[in-house]
């Protein structure tokens, strides 16, 4: 189905992190949010937070994932997964159905409860920076290397490198790796990734291939019962329709009616419709 | 004038019944301005976590099913000749258009732009069911004008368009269950992307199945639940041997939905996590409970046979199916949210706003069109 589109990616280093913020005010004076986030959570009104549990800080962000659940769901296309990695969303297209919001797996799209117009919020990835070959205003401030901008392929790597080289240091796993088929986000941690909150159970297949399973079938299912239905009632009321004559000349056919009693029943039903059609 | 005249002369119950119409109607048109000119804060209880509450749950998810009864007896009257439903069709009809007309008006009220409702028309995007739902309600709703729309012209005598329209029924019918066949399962498979959020209780990859089979379970029983209605409200007859018929059918589509639901539990292997205490448990319980319960009335030949407990058997069979897509939409998605969600009252009234506006509509339609034959131009009941 969906073309896997590796492109670029960000790899946050949790060892690394001093929880000094810069990245969230960079995000903001990026995308022109309130600077100071309101609460320790994502909403309309920050994209990214950093957060701390069990000494050691993490953050939180739009994993921009390599087949992204919210781009599938998306009924007009309002969410899009570019070339280059960022997963967009145009408002101008979007219908405000939240679906995007139900089916993400990360719980990343918030949405602006408060405005009668509202859209929906979300990390892009500072799509324009990236398209013109830059990187991203969290990487880009970041004072100790905790948030990289670069290719997946070589984030991986480096990734794969730092945990061999300091074994003591990192949980032996790089979130997003294989999440849901792979994400743009690439993380590591030295505390269990379940304790920081991030689902642990999504499995390696995008989850679109749930639904593709049952939307492939459609057409099918279209095709086959249409004919079905057609053919049955053709039969049925061909069937019907020799009956009443059969009934209106019986000497038609060389013999008499064997049921006249069921016959006679319909006729009856034949004169009711007629009578209720007339009515 | 003379509509004053004929207030007066409206019985103490009948003037209850329009007051109570008329204030809900007022609130809701005040709900309504809060919801569009002030955003979703103002009247609804939802929030990033629970982004999908009481209206996608009974508005949309719920209501969709409750007015399949149009499908499942178009079907068994002009693809299988049951002929002799003919005279209940007409009512079954209309609520099934006024209930897509439902659909579509709640859906507005869900959605945050609703002004771009009109989207998936032009930007399409194959991979989501929602779109495949979009597509279907919309052809299904304009299906539904079209087997509506023989009562107008009947009623303008325009006899060449009511003959074309008779010729083109049988496949504007089978049009018409195609869509609702597809679309009552994409209902399903709306959540089949959510498998680490929804209860195991509902969540199977067989749920689009399991939504098909419910709403043509359901469908017989809005249909006699409709025509039960309608007889204490027109004050006609109610073709009892035509309802325990349609009841039989009813049956057949509920044992083998609730024997697929009970053996999928066991084929997943949830069946433990019934036993745990926990709220979801008791609310799964429940939904099977009230639908055996009406199960086993209509498996009784002598109580089906009873207008009471045949009215009794479909008021249980559609509360317990409007339970299981409530059960699915909310109760079953709210744990992994890890929020408690409870509707506003104002989210419920402005449903029972919509709902209330189908009612008047279905009843003056009634009083203006040959919805039921002896009751057409009887105006002067009103």
């Amino acid at each position: 189905m969906q073309e896997t589109k590796p492109g670029k990616a960000i790899l946050l280093d949790f060892t690394e992190c001093i929880g000094c913020g810069a990245c969230e005010q960079a995000c903001a004076k990026e995308h022109g949010l309130p600077a100071d986030p309101p609460e320790d959570r994502l909403s309309h009104k920050n994209y990214t937070v950093v957060l701390e549990n069990k000494g050691q800080h993490y953050r939180k962000m739009c994993m921009h994932c390599l087949v992204p659940t919210c781009v599938s769901v998306c009924p007009v296309g309002a969410l899009e997964k570019t070339d280059e990695g960022p997963v967009v969303y145009h408002p101008d297209r979007c219908i405000g159905c939240r679906y995007c919001m139900m089916a993400c797996p990360f719980q990343i799209p918030k949405y602006e409860w408060e405005k009668p117009v509202p859209v929906i919020r979300k990390c892009i990835m500072c799509n324009e920076r990236v398209k013109e070959g830059g990187e991203t205003a969290c990487s880009w401030v970041c004072p100790t290397g905790a948030c990289r901008f670069g290719s997946r392929e070589k984030l991986l790597a480096i990734a794969h490198r730092r945990i061999k080289a300091f074994p003591d240091r990192y949980v032996d796993y790089i979130y997003g790796e294989t999440e849901v088929g792979g994400t743009g986000v690439l993380m590591m941690s030295g505390v269990p990734f379940a304790d920081l909150g991030f689902p642990e159970d999504l499995g390696t297949k995008p989850l679109s291939e749930l639904t593709w399973t049952v939307m492939s079938k459609i057409p099918n299912i279209v095709i086959t019962g249409g004919l079905l239905l057609g053919g049955i009632s053709w039969i049925i009321h061909r069937r019907m329709d020799i009956e009443k004559e059969n009934l209106i000349s019986p000497a038609r056919n060389g013999q008499l009616n064997i049921k006249p009693v069921e016959q006679l029943d319909k006729e009856i039903v034949k004169g009711e419709e007629q009578s209720g059609k007339e009515g | 004038m003379n509509l004053v005249m004929r207030i007066k002369d409206f019985s103490p119950q009948r003037k209850f019944a329009w007051s109570v119409i008329g204030i809900i109607l007022l609130i809701g048109l005040q709900l309504s301005y809060m919801r569009f000119f002030k955003g979703f804060a103002s009247v609804t209880n939802l929030s990033d976590e629970f982004p999908w509450g009481f209206w996608i749950g009974f508005d949309v998810i719920a209501g969709v099913a409750l007015a399949s009864g149009g499908f499942t007896l178009c079907f068994l009257v002009y693809i299988i000749g049951y002929h002799r439903y003919h005279s209940i069709v007409r009512p079954t009809v209309l609520t099934a258009f006024l209930g897509y007309i439902l659909v579509a008006v709640g859906l507005l009220y869900d959605l945050g732009k609703y002004f771009n409702i009109w989207h998936p028309l032009v930007m399409w995007n194959p991979h989501s069911v929602m779109f495949e739902v979009a597509w279907c309600v919309m052809l299904y709703l304009s299906v539904l004008f079209l087997e509506f729309v023989p009562m107008v012209l009947e009623k303008f005598n325009l006899q060449t368009p009511l003959h074309f329209m008779q010729k083109i029924t049988i496949p504007v019918v089978i049009l018409g269950v195609l869509l609702s066949t597809l679309h009552q399962s994409s209902l399903g498979s709306v959540y089949l992307i959510v498998p680490e959020k929804l209860h195991e209780l509902w969540y199977t990859p067989i749920l689009p199945l399991l939504f098909f089979l419910s709403a043509i379970t359901v469908g017989p029983a809005m249909v006699i639940l409709e025509s039960a209605l309608s007889s204490k409200i027109f004050h006609r007859g109610l073709e009892l041997n035509i309802m325990v018929d349609i009841a039989g059918f009813q049956l057949v589509g509920m044992i083998v939905y609730v024997g697929v639901k009970i053996q999928d539990l066991f084929v997943r292997g949830v069946v433990p996590s019934l036993f745990t205490g926990s709220y979801e448990a008791t609310h799964f319980m429940l939904e099977i409970g009230i639908l055996l319960a009406a199960c086993l009335i209509l498996i009784l030949p002598k109580l089906r046979a009873h207008p009471r407990w045949l009215l009794l058997s479909s008021i249980l069979t559609v509360v317990g199916i409007l339970y299981n897509r409530l059960n699915i939409s909310w109760v079953g998605m709210m744990r992994s949210s890890g929020t408690f969600y409870f509707p506003a009252w104002s989210e419920v009234f402005i449903s029972l706003f919509l709902v209330t506006i189908g009612a008047v509509a279905f009843y003056f339609i009634v009083k203006w069109l040959p919805v039921f034959p002896e009751i057409e131009g009887n105006e002067e009941n009103a």
